[in-house]
């Protein structure tokens, strides 16, 4: 292993969003708001969520956990389609990390951006409404394996996009829809039977499910089983991530 | 003692173009090394493979006798590469970027003395904390040189480090890299300018479409060939009716009294050429001679090699 390689690449990971953290940080949270504001003020009288639980209080750990899971793919995916298309990729790949320290560097540095962005979301968000905590732990797990799926995601999007409009195809068409569809703004138990079951092909659903969880103790589903579905989505792309960056596909030609 | 970079039965394809084709090379330890070729030859795919950037379809390259691809860790400790492009991160100054490069290879703050030495012997250290988007192309091609060597590696490969670059930058990097060689690094060199390879390496390698065509010391090389014919100008005082049959084999063009012949050495000499022209009654006002350089070997050889599809390696030992 060469662990100061990885910290390094971490570290650089974390400074570059760090050194515009108006975009990358601030504008999330800004963003993240209107949605809660917009939404809660339209809704709160007209949907039915769980009993005994506002639609703005549902509502906050849905944007959350939504505002972690977009920036952590935004995180690693910009990054390198950023060092790709200006060729500085090569300063990496000259160097001795493996291609598990390439990983785990960027899947680390996404969890960073996706936790601190929710943070940010979340603090400003109880100010307008008291939300519970019925388990930090349960939180900190889903947020940190929610904003690991979504960054080894930006990981596989980065490295096959060869053009900004690729990786915008991407995320329009794969990772909008499938936030949005997981029940960030209602709960699927609203949804017809048929999409309720649809819902649950959706990975994103569980990932949120169980955060929300964490708030109120209610779920849609077994947060255990959600916590299972998370870990193995993680497995999954952590596999393919690790084989596409150990072939060298679109990297080492 | 293992080489600097062994190369052996290197193949590449992309697609339908062979990029290289079963490629064998040795580069020694301390060797000013040039690796020349006209655009398109395989210069660039070579240095890719050797520095892990791309990936041969067989064969295998190792650097002071680690695999580049079994062994790649301690390949890439020991090679340091400065790419053709002006490619540079947009978010970090120069000395960030410095640091965070070594800090890829395992270095610490403990190399940051190393790293100050590297800014002033570049002329880097007034512009060490700007942003790289500010700096002239120049100084990012000096940036891009100190990336190369944050780690201190033993074999430095420079692809067109020149390119683009002003006569007076040019000339500073040349001292650089020579002292770079003095210190007992091993320096591989591919320029398009051929004097920069004929002032500075003592041996070269000519590849095309994806062969070796020629590799030699400077010396021989230019001893060879091409390297044994002269260019002789004649100025004559009044246009020859007629030219002796001897000579026309060896004209190279006449304009009016001035005629200029390419001599082999081997087949002629000036005096003979002199005295046959002479004879025809011909009166010489002026006379100058040019020795063959590395371009005209360069263009002889890949010309010949484009012509003959030659894949016959051309070695002296």
């Amino acid at each position: 292993m060469n662990p100061h390689g990885l910290y390094t690449l971490f570290h650089k990971e974390v400074l570059r969003f760090y050194k515009v953290a108006l975009q990358t940080l601030l504008a999330p949270m800004v963003t993240a708001l209107l949605y809660l504001l917009v939404f809660s003020h339209v809704l709160e009288d007209h949907v039915q969520v769980y009993g005994g639980v506002s639609y703005t209080a549902f509502l906050i750990p849905g944007l959350v956990m939504m505002s972690v899971l977009q920036n952590a793919f935004a995180n690693s995916s910009s990054s390198l389609i950023q060092s790709k298309v200006s060729g500085n990729v090569v300063f990496m790949l000259l160097s001795p990390l493996s291609y598990l320290e390439i990983y785990l560097a960027f899947v680390f540095a996404a969890v960073v951006r996706g936790v601190v962005v929710g943070l940010g979301v979340a603090l400003v968000a109880t100010l307008f409404v008291e939300v519970p905590v019925h388990s930090v732990a349960a939180l900190l797990a889903f947020a940190i394996l929610g904003s690991a799926v979504l960054g080894s995601m930006g990981i596989i999007a980065g490295i096959w996009a060869e053009k900004f409009d690729q990786l915008a195809g991407f995320q329009n068409f794969v990772i909008l829809p499938l936030t949005f569809l997981s029940g960030v703004f209602y709960s699927i138990h609203s949804l017809p039977a048929h999409w309720q079951k649809v819902s649950h092909f959706n990975p994103f659903f569980y990932m949120i499910d169980g955060f929300r969880w964490g708030f109120f103790g209610v779920s849609d589903v077994d947060p255990l089983f959600s916590l299972a579905v998370a870990v193995a989505a993680l497995g999954g792309l952590a596999v393919v991530t690790l084989a596409m960056l150990s072939h060298g596909y679109k990297l080492r030609h | 003692m293992s080489a600097a970079i062994a190369i052996h039965g290197v193949h590449k394809r992309y697609r339908s173009v062979h990029a290289l084709r079963g490629l064998d090379l040795t580069i020694e330890r301390g060797e000013f090394f040039g690796l020349l070729g006209p655009n398109g030859a395989g210069k660039s795919t070579l240095i890719n493979i050797i520095a892990g950037l791309a990936r041969a379809d067989s064969g295998s390259v190792s650097v002071l006798g680690h695999d580049v691809v079994s062994d790649y860790r301690q390949a890439r400790r020991r090679l340091g590469v400065v790419p053709q492009e002006l490619v540079f991160d947009p978010f970090f100054s120069v000395r960030e970027i410095l640091r965070i490069q070594a800090g890829y290879f395992g270095l610490g703050r403990a190399n940051d003395d190393w790293i100050e030495e590297l800014l002033a012997a570049l002329m880097l250290a007034d512009r060490a904390d700007s942003n790289m988007r500010a700096l002239s192309g120049g100084m990012k091609r000096r940036v891009l040189i100190a990336q190369a060597l944050v780690h201190k590696p033993e074999v430095v490969v420079l692809d067109e480090p020149t390119a683009g670059v002003d006569v007076e930058l040019r000339h500073s990097l040349w001292e650089f890299v020579q002292r770079l060689h003095r210190a007992g690094h091993t320096i591989v060199l591919t320029t398009h300018y051929l004097e920069e390879a004929e002032s500075l390496c003592d041996r070269i390698a000519i590849i095309d479409h994806g062969n070796l065509i020629a590799l030699d010391s400077k010396a021989a090389l230019l001893q060879r060939g091409m390297g044994q014919r002269c260019s002789v100008t004649v100025m004559l005082a009044h246009p020859l009716a007629e030219l002796p049959s001897a000579l026309s084999a060896q004209l190279k063009t006449q304009e009016g009294p001035r005629l200029q012949f390419t001599l082999d050495r081997e087949h002629g000499s000036i005096v003979e050429l002199l005295d046959a022209l002479r004879a025809a009654g011909a009166e010489i006002l002026d006379l100058q001679t040019e020795q063959a350089d590395l371009e005209d070997i360069f263009v002889e050889l890949t010309r010949r090699d484009r012509h003959e599809s030659a894949r016959t390696v051309h070695t002296v030992s």
